[in-house]
C-alpha cells in the first residue's frame, strides 16, 4: 500500500483524515484510486484537462514529481505521497 | 466573529476568482490558488499619511491590520532612506538612479515590513505561535517581532546557511530549528506542520497573503519619497517573488486613489543565475515556473521553486520590463561597486539587483536616461562570507612612521 498524507484543505472529502492509503502505481493512478474512494478528491488536484494545477505540489518519497515524471512518477509499494499548495514561502 | 482588520473586507483566488471571508486561509479551496486581501478603500490624502507615524503603519487603511496598530508592541518599520545614487549611476551612465535601503530596517532587512503586517493579523486570528521557514533574514524579523509582543516563536532554517544569519536568530531565544536540507526541503516541513498545529502562523504560509501585503509599502514609500510620483524603472530581487508583485500593487493603488499621477513604469526583475527559474521562464516565454535545485551564495534569493512566480512574469509583461540573472562572481563584483560608490554594504541579494542592473543597462533594456530604483533588500553584515575571499584585507605594519612610508607612502 501507498501513504498518502491530505492538506487540511482536502481534509473535507476524507472525513478529516490525515491520512489514507491507497495502492501502488503511477501517480495518475494513484490520484485516480483516490477520487473513486473519495469522490470529487481528483478534480482539485487535477484540472479539466487532466494536468496537475499548478498551485499543487506533489512530493513521492520526498521528490517534487516536476522533478521526475510528473502524472507518470513511479508510486511504488510502501510509498509515502504528500499533497501541499504550492502557495507558500517567501525567504 | 467578523475580523477587525481595518479595511480588508475578504480574500479572493487569484487564480479563479472565488471570494470567501477573511481568516486563517491561504489557498482556495477549490483550485489551490493563491489567496489576494480585497479592501473597502477609503478616501485617503496626502496629508492623511503625512500625519501618520514614521513607520509602515503611516499606511495601515491599506494595509490588513487592525485600526489602532500603531500603537501596539511591534518593531515600527519602514520608512527607510531612498538614497539618491549619483556616484554608482555616473559609473553606470545613467542619469537618475535611487537605492531604496532597506537594511535601515530593525533586523536590517525588508522582512519586518511583512512580519509586523503577519503578527498584526495572526493575533487578531488568535493565533498564539508566530512561525516560519526561512532563508535568515525571515528567521530573524520573525523572532525579533515575536520577542517584541511578547509571544512564542517558532523559526525553521537550512542548517547550512551563513552563521550570521544563524546567530542573529538564535539571539532572540524563540524555538530554533536547523534542517538538514534546502530552503524548499524546510518550506515543504512548514507547510506540513501548519497542517497539524492549529494555533501556529507560519508567516509566509498561513498567513500569506496578510504577510504578503506588507511589501507594498515598500512601492508607497518609494512613491512618496519621490514627492509622490512613481519611479519610471523599478529593479527588484527575486526570491518568492511577492515582493516584486507587491511593490506594483503599492504603486497601482497609490495611482488608482490619486495620491500620486496617473503614470507608466516599469518592473524588471533579479535573479542570480544558480536559481533563476523566473529568469528562465521569462526569457523562454513560458507562463509557469519550473522548479530548480538552487545552487549560489545568494542564500536570500534562493527559492527553487517560488510561490509567486506567475505573477512576476505576467507583471514584468505587462509593464514592459524584464528579467535577467547573474552570476555569483558578478555578485560578489557588485557588492564592492555599491559598497565603493555609495558606501552601502548591500547583502548578497543587493549584489544580484545591481548586478542585474548593470547587465540590463548594457542588453539595452534597461533606460539610462530614465529615473530608476532599485531595492537592497538586506545587509552586507549578514553574508560576510560572500566577500570575504574577495575583499582584500592588508597586512598589519609596526606602529611607526617608517613602517606607514614604507608600505603605503607612495598612498
Amino acid at each position: 500500500m501507498v501513504n498518502l498524507r491530505v492538506p487540511t484543505i482536502l481534509r473535507s472529502y476524507t472525513g478529516g483524515a490525515a491520512e489514507v492509503r491507497c495502492e501502488p502505481g503511477t501517480l495518475r493512478e494513484v490520484i485516480k484510486s483516490l477520487d473513486a474512494a473519495y469522490p470529487g478528491i481528483g478534480g482539485r488536484l487535477l484540472d479539466d484537462g487532466g494536468k496537475l494545477r499548478r498551485f499543487v505540489n506533489v512530493y513521492v518519497n520526498e521528490e517534487d514529481v516536476r522533478f521526475a515524471d510528473g502524472l507518470d512518477t513511479n508510486v511504488p509499494e510502501g510509498a509515502q505521497v504528500s499533497i501541499i499548495p504550492a502557495v507558500a514561502g517567501g525567504a | 466573529m467578523t475580523l477587525q482588520l481595518g479595511n480588508a473586507t475578504s480574500l479572493t483566488c487569484r487564480e479563479c476568482g472565488k471570494t470567501m471571508p477573511l481568516g486563517p486561509l491561504y489557498a482556495c479551496e477549490d483550485c489551490f490558488g493563491p489567496l489576494e486581501v480585497g479592501y473597502d478603500l477609503p478616501r485617503l490624502t496626502r496629508a492623511d499619511i503625512q500625519a501618520g507615524p514614521l513607520n509602515i503603519w503611516r499606511y495601515a487603511p491599506l494595509l490588513p491590520v487592525p485600526a489602532d496598530i500603531a500603537s501596539r508592541a511591534t518593531t515600527e518599520p519602514g520608512f527607510t532612506k531612498l538614497v539618491r545614487a549619483d556616484r554608482l549611476a555616473r559609473e553606470l551612465g545613467m542619469r537618475r538612479l535611487w537605492i531604496k535601503d532597506d537594511t535601515g530596517n530593525p533586523t536590517h532587512s525588508f522582512k519586518d515590513r511583512v512580519v509586523a503586517v503577519a503578527l498584526a493579523a495572526a493575533q487578531e486570528m488568535g493565533f498564539k505561535v508566530l512561525a516560519c521557514p526561512s532563508t535568515g533574514n525571515l528567521a530573524n524579523a520573525v523572532a525579533a517581532a515575536a520577542a517584541r509582543a511578547g509571544i512564542r516563536s517558532v523559526v525553521m532554517v537550512p542548517a547550512n546557511l551563513e552563521r550570521q544569519k544563524i546567530l542573529t536568530t538564535a539571539v532572540y531565544g524563540g524555538t530554533f530549528v536547523t534542517v538538514d536540507g534546502t530552503y524548499d526541503d524546510v518550506n515543504r516541513l512548514a507547510s506540513e506542520l501548519a497542517g497539524e498545529r492549529d494555533d501556529w502562523a507560519f508567516v509566509n504560509v498561513n498567513v500569506r497573503p496578510y504577510y504578503a501585503e506588507g511589501s507594498k509599502t515598500l512601492g508607497f514609500e518609494i512613491a512618496e519619497q519621490l514627492g509622490w510620483r512613481i519611479p519610471e524603472q523599478i529593479v527588484v530581487p527575486i526570491a518568492s517573488g511577492a515582493q516584486l508583485v507587491k511593490i506594483d500593487k503599492g504603486f497601482a493603488e497609490f495611482a488608482g486613489l490619486g495620491l500620486v499621477e496617473q503614470s507608466k513604469w516599469r518592473v524588471f526583475g533579479a535573479q542570480a543565475t544558480g536559481c533563476s527559474p523566473v529568469s528562465q521562464a521569462f526569457a523562454n516565454g513560458w507562463d509557469v515556473v519550473k522548479p530548480v535545485r538552487p545552487d549560489t551564495i545568494a542564500k536570500s534569493l534562493a527559492i527553487g521553486n517560488p510561490a509567486d512566480g506567475p505573477y512576476v512574469l505576467d507583471v514584468v509583461r505587462r509593464t514592459g520590463g524584464s528579467i535577467a540573472d547573474v552570476s555569483d562572481e558578478e555578485v560578489v563584483d557588485a557588492i564592492q561597486l555599491l559598497a565603493r560608490t555609495q558606501g552601502i554594504f548591500a547583502e548578497t541579494a543587493g549584489g544580484v539587483t545591481v548586478g542585474v542592473l548593470r547587465k540590463l543597462l548594457a542588453s539595452g533594456q534597461l533606460d539610462p536616461d530614465a529615473e530608476t530604483v532599485i531595492i537592497n533588500s538586506g545587509d552586507g553584515l549578514k553574508t560576510l562570507d560572500a566577500v570575504a575571499a574577495a575583499v582584500g584585507v592588508p597586512q598589519a605594519i609596526p606602529a611607526t612612521l617608517e613602517a606607514f612610508q614604507a608600505s603605503f607612502g607612495e598612498r
